[in-house]
């Protein structure tokens, strides 16, 4: 067994030394009844490399990669180029096979790409201070309702139905078992993101306001205006961000108000893997907030020669110093994503970021427009980034499972993601980035001449 | 910015001979060892290591007015020189690929590298998590069948697949107990957590809404049975006990403690942090557990990755499984037709599901490097694995025990870690001192100061990738550090003296956080 270094001579001088007759003596601790006499039941026995990677192929065959496709799904996840560095660089053993980095003087490489991070994403979203990395967007939303309710002393968490509802369901069935109570009501398939209506509902028992920028739909709510309402009744401002990609077109959320940013940062170095691993990010505008922040934290200090260093910091938040009394009990996150982020936002930088977002957005509007003109199509969204909504004259789900025959990924029906929504069903949600080629664009929109008007016609 | 040469050497002027393989150097790098700036010191807003189009000033916008009028401040570096600096930071890392990493409880084996091939096939790389499901039938499968194992190999009847990480999973299990205690309308408000729990636990409680109380450990480093029996009573939700637990020892009595729990009403959670010493051998679900999660990144050989991601899918018994997360997957007993069941479809079948845990399926991107693990080591390699990793550590125990306190040594033989104490050691030497010295040895130190219910505890745990030939060479080091540690070294102190950094100071970091780099103010 290739992973396995001892030999049969090993093993015995080994429990010669031990004084134990066989391997299976050391497990006498284990009551006889319970101890498996041989391998598992119905398990192959030990494969080769090559049988092993020809199993894991044929599976991995099943599976329409988005690059065989005219590809146009986002919704929270989202497919952008990832340069050859960034894989590169995280297949280096010293990242790859490191642990949490609990001893600095060995450990700089990670500790200080942290910090590297750290900074990298407080700068993003406008924030003061930004955290080593959550799971996921979705996770590290509900981390934010805490920490918001931890400040706020409030229980009434009111969540725009603007708000992915992926990230709406872990808070429901976190609130199920905690004293928050999310105040949550689905979106209106309406070009307006129901600002006004939003702010109509904050009273003085809101301990905080969710509101994801851009929306589920594409469309961009006007953080400012709803932050000074949220800030009237002494509430807290928390703003989702799925797509860090717009970040480079649209103003940071901490410019705007927001108290807590989180979001997801997958677009950014991590690729698509069917939903994760991905990267929660967590950043605050106000510094005096972080001892209430969740995760771990990457600080500078200086080592005892006098050398600028970093070490792992305020862990008296965390889990394994304050157990019960700690602000989450998160402590494996996603250090490796944070790293293929990290290098990637580096090798964008602001220029790189500026230019990516201008590209994405440009070809979402040529999109948008094209699509547009398709009989039975029409656009929602009067704002968006790189995604938006058409709204078609029947049920999408049907639409989209038929064009994906084709080799067209047309996007995420809101019907799937908006069970029970009604008007939501015939609403499709549409992406598109720098991956995206003007014929896929063209692709997509013949298909849905031809899919609809094969469909009227039957 | 130079901060490096401190000595008050200058730059230029003859060195002494007998300084020489200490003197400064004018860049502060050692040959190999170098040093390395921030990007926010390397890089400008204006590098970029990619090439895009130019953006067009004029273009049409749909942004409205939120068209970002700040700068964001966010250097850019060329390829060539994010390559240099991400290669030279990671030349400051310790990493398995480098030795021997024996942190207890944290089963730092050897990461294959076929997991990493596999994980980057088109087919699971590339595949978006809401494509309909007639396009993701591949990842349906992966996931179909690594639940298979895990649930065989635990002999459990469900498992719950989209947890992140162990605390994630964590939570999950106490979330399926406290939603099946809520169905039967049984609220209870406590959970039950031994003192040697790793601080997930009472965390993991604590978030769910419980109130956390502390088991009593014997003087064997076991669960005391009876002081739980005695706690025992309708109030009590639940207990969570780590097995094998986090001294080393398997717990003997885990079947009477299930039957305790389950006749007084409650459920029981079993840590599987160290599921490793046991895969293939017992099964938590003989052993009467109701959830236990199964950190994929240690016991199944996904890359830790310098602090994640993990993945931490939790086994359910048949009186949790209907309460499980959504997503889940379901199989057609006859057709073998592989079912996603999600909000839209999930409808009256599943009324017990308490929700989402997180966005999309989980870690996909880890249950295909498991899945490949799992495969490549067979029933016969699995069960080898466990018995090496067992093997590996008594060897380890036996080695030491003679030189370092081993408190339960005479308690039997460990599972797949050994733990030692700092009884012997001089006055004002440390365990924290003996682990800096271990560094200067070439190893990453092991475990420190946990669990808590042994004094300046040292947690070892070598894993079954680990040759002979470097356990042996790690004891050398043990022995000498140990009697070092003894003797009261003074240098021992001090070290590590061969790392890239001293001693850091920690205390100034968390007197006076600085988080994010801000401008170079110093120069």
């Amino acid at each position: 067994m290739r992973y396995l270094p001892l030999t049969d001579i090993d093993r015995g001088a080994m429990l010669e030394k031990i004084g134990a007759p066989s391997v299976d003596a050391l497990f006498d601790d284990v009551p006889s009844e319970h101890y498996l006499d041989g391998p598992v039941e119905g398990l192959a026995l030990h494969a080769s490399e090559m049988a092993v990677e020809k199993h894991m192929r044929r599976l991995s065959k099943q599976n329409v990669a988005a690059a065989d496709a005219a590809f146009f799904c986002g919704a929270g996840a989202y497919r952008h180029h990832v340069p050859a560095t960034v894989d590169h660089i995280i297949q280096r053993g010293e990242f790859l096979t490191a642990y949490t980095p609990y001893q600095p003087e060995i450990a700089q490489g990670t500790l200080q790409m942290l910090f590297e991070f750290q900074t990298q994403v407080a700068r993003l979203y406008g924030c003061a201070v930004a955290n080593a990395s959550m799971y996921d967007g979705s996770t590290a939303c509900w981390e934010a309702i805490v920490m918001a309710a931890r400040l706020t002393k409030r229980h009434r968490i009111l969540m725009s139905g603007g708000v992915h509802p992926h990230y709406v369901s872990v808070a429901q069935t976190m609130a199920r078992f905690t004293p928050e109570h999310v105040d949550y009501d689905l979106p209106a398939l309406d070009a307006n993101p129901g600002d006004e209506a939003l702010i109509a509902r904050i009273d003085d028992e809101t301990s905080c306001v969710v509101v994801q920028y851009p929306d589920i739909m594409g469309r961009i709510p006007d953080l400012q205006r709803i932050a000074d309402a949220v800030h009237d009744k002494g509430a807290l401002m928390i703003v989702v961000n799925t797509e860090p990609v717009a970040l480079g077109a649209l103003e940071a959320p901490g410019n705007l108000g927001a108290d807590i940013v989180v979001g997801e940062g997958q677009s950014i170095g991590v690729g698509l893997q069917f939903g994760g691993p991905y990267l929660g990010l967590f950043a605050i505008t106000n510094p005096k907030h972080v001892r209430q922040m969740p995760g771990r934290l990457c600080g500078e200090t200086v080592d005892a020669d006098g050398k600028r260093g970093f070490v792992l910091t305020l862990s008296t938040r965390e889990q394994h110093i304050r157990r019960e009394k700690a602000t989450s009990n998160i402590c494996t996150n996603s250090g490796l994503c944070a790293l293929a982020f990290s290098v990637h936002m580096t090798l964008l930088g602001e220029k790189g970021l500026t230019a990516l977002a201008a590209e994405n957005h440009r070809l979402a509007i040529l999109a948008a427009d094209r699509l547009a003109k398709v009989p039975g199509v029409s656009v929602l969204n009067d704002t968006f980034f790189n995604e938006f909504t058409v709204v078609l004259d029947r049920e999408t789900r049907p639409v989209v499972r038929d064009l994906a025959h084709n080799g067209v990924l047309a996007g995420v029906s809101l019907g799937r993601l908006f069970p029970g929504g009604d008007e939501l069903e015939n609403g499709l949600l549409v992406t598109v980035t720098e991956t995206n080629t003007e014929d896929d664009i063209e692709a997509l929109a013949t298909a849905l001449e031809e899919g609809l008007g094969a469909e009227e016609m039957a | 910015m130079n901060k490096m040469n401190q000595s008050g050497w200058k730059p230029g002027t003859p060195v002494a001979a007998d300084d020489a393989a200490h003197h400064p150097t004018v860049t502060g790098n050692k040959a190999l060892m170098l040093e390395e700036r921030l990007i926010f010191e390397l890089g400008t807003r204006e590098t970029c290591g990619l090439d895009l189009p130019e953006p067009d000033t004029d273009a049409p916008s749909r942004l409205g007015k939120f068209a970002r009028k700040q700068p964001i401040d966010l250097p850019g570096l060329s390829e060539p020189e994010t390559v240099r600096h991400y290669t030279r930071l990671s030349r400051q890392n310790y990493a398995i690929d480098l030795g021997l990493f024996p942190l207890g409880s944290c089963t730092m084996k050897h990461n294959p590298r076929l997991n990493e091939k596999v994980a980057r096939m088109p087919g699971f790389a590339d595949v978006h998590p809401l494509q309909p499901v007639d396009t993701i039938k591949g990842a349906l499968g992966v996931i179909d069948e690594l639940s298979h194992w895990l649930i065989e190999l635990t002999g459990m009847s469900a498992v719950a697949m989209s947890p992140k990480a162990g605390a994630h999973g964590e939570l999950c299990g106490i979330l399926c107990i406290r939603a099946a205690l809520e169905a039967r309308g049984d609220a209870r408000k406590v959970v039950l957590v031994p003192e040697s729990a790793h601080g997930t636990n009472p965390a993991t409680a604590a978030f769910a809404g419980y109130e956390v109380e502390d088991i009593p450990a014997g003087k064997d480093g076991r669960v005391d049975l009876e002081a739980l029996k005695a706690r025992l009573g309708p109030d009590v939700a639940g207990v969570m006990i780590t097995n094998p637990n986090t001294c080393g020892l398997f717990e003997r009595d885990m079947k009477a403690i299930s039957d305790a729990v389950h006749a007084a009403g409650g459920l029981v959670y079993c840590d599987g942090a160290n599921f490793n010493a046991i895969m293939g051998r017992v099964r938590p679900g003989d052993l009467g557990v109701d959830a236990m999660h199964i950190n994929l990144h240690k016991t199944f050989s996904t890359p830790h990755g310098g602090g994640g991601p993990g993945s931490g899918p939790v086994v359910l018994s048949a009186a949790l499984a209907p309460f499980a997360p959504l997503p889940f997957i379901t199989k057609d007993a006859d057709s073998g037709e592989i079912h996603l069941i999600e909000e839209e479809n999930v409808g009256d079948e599943f009324p017990g599901s308490f929700g989402r845990m997180t966005a999309f399926h989980g870690q996909m991107g880890m249950f295909t490097r498991a899945l490949t693990y799992i495969l490549s080591h067979g029933a016969d390699g699995i069960r080898q694995a466990s018995g090496d990793a067992v093997l590996n550590a008594n060897y380890l125990l036996r080695s030491l025990d003679d030189v370092l306190d081993a408190p339960f040594g005479d308690a039997g033989h460990c599972m797949h870690e050994a733990l030692f104490s700092d009884q012997g050691f001089a006055e004002g030497t440390s365990t924290l001192d003996l682990a800096k010295g271990l560094i200067d040895e070439g190893f990453h130190p092991m475990t420190m100061y946990f669990p808590l219910v042994v004094h300046g505890a040292m947690l070892v745990e070598p894993t079954e990738t680990e040759s002979k030939a470097a356990l042996d060479q790690f004891t050398t080091a043990m022995r000498s550090l140990a009697e070092r540690a003894k003797a009261g070294d003074e240098t021992l102190k001090t070290a590590p003296h061969h790392a890239p950094r001293a001693r850091l100071d920690e205390a100034q970091a968390a007197r006076k956080p600085v988080l994010a780099w801000q401008g170079d103010k110093e120069d």
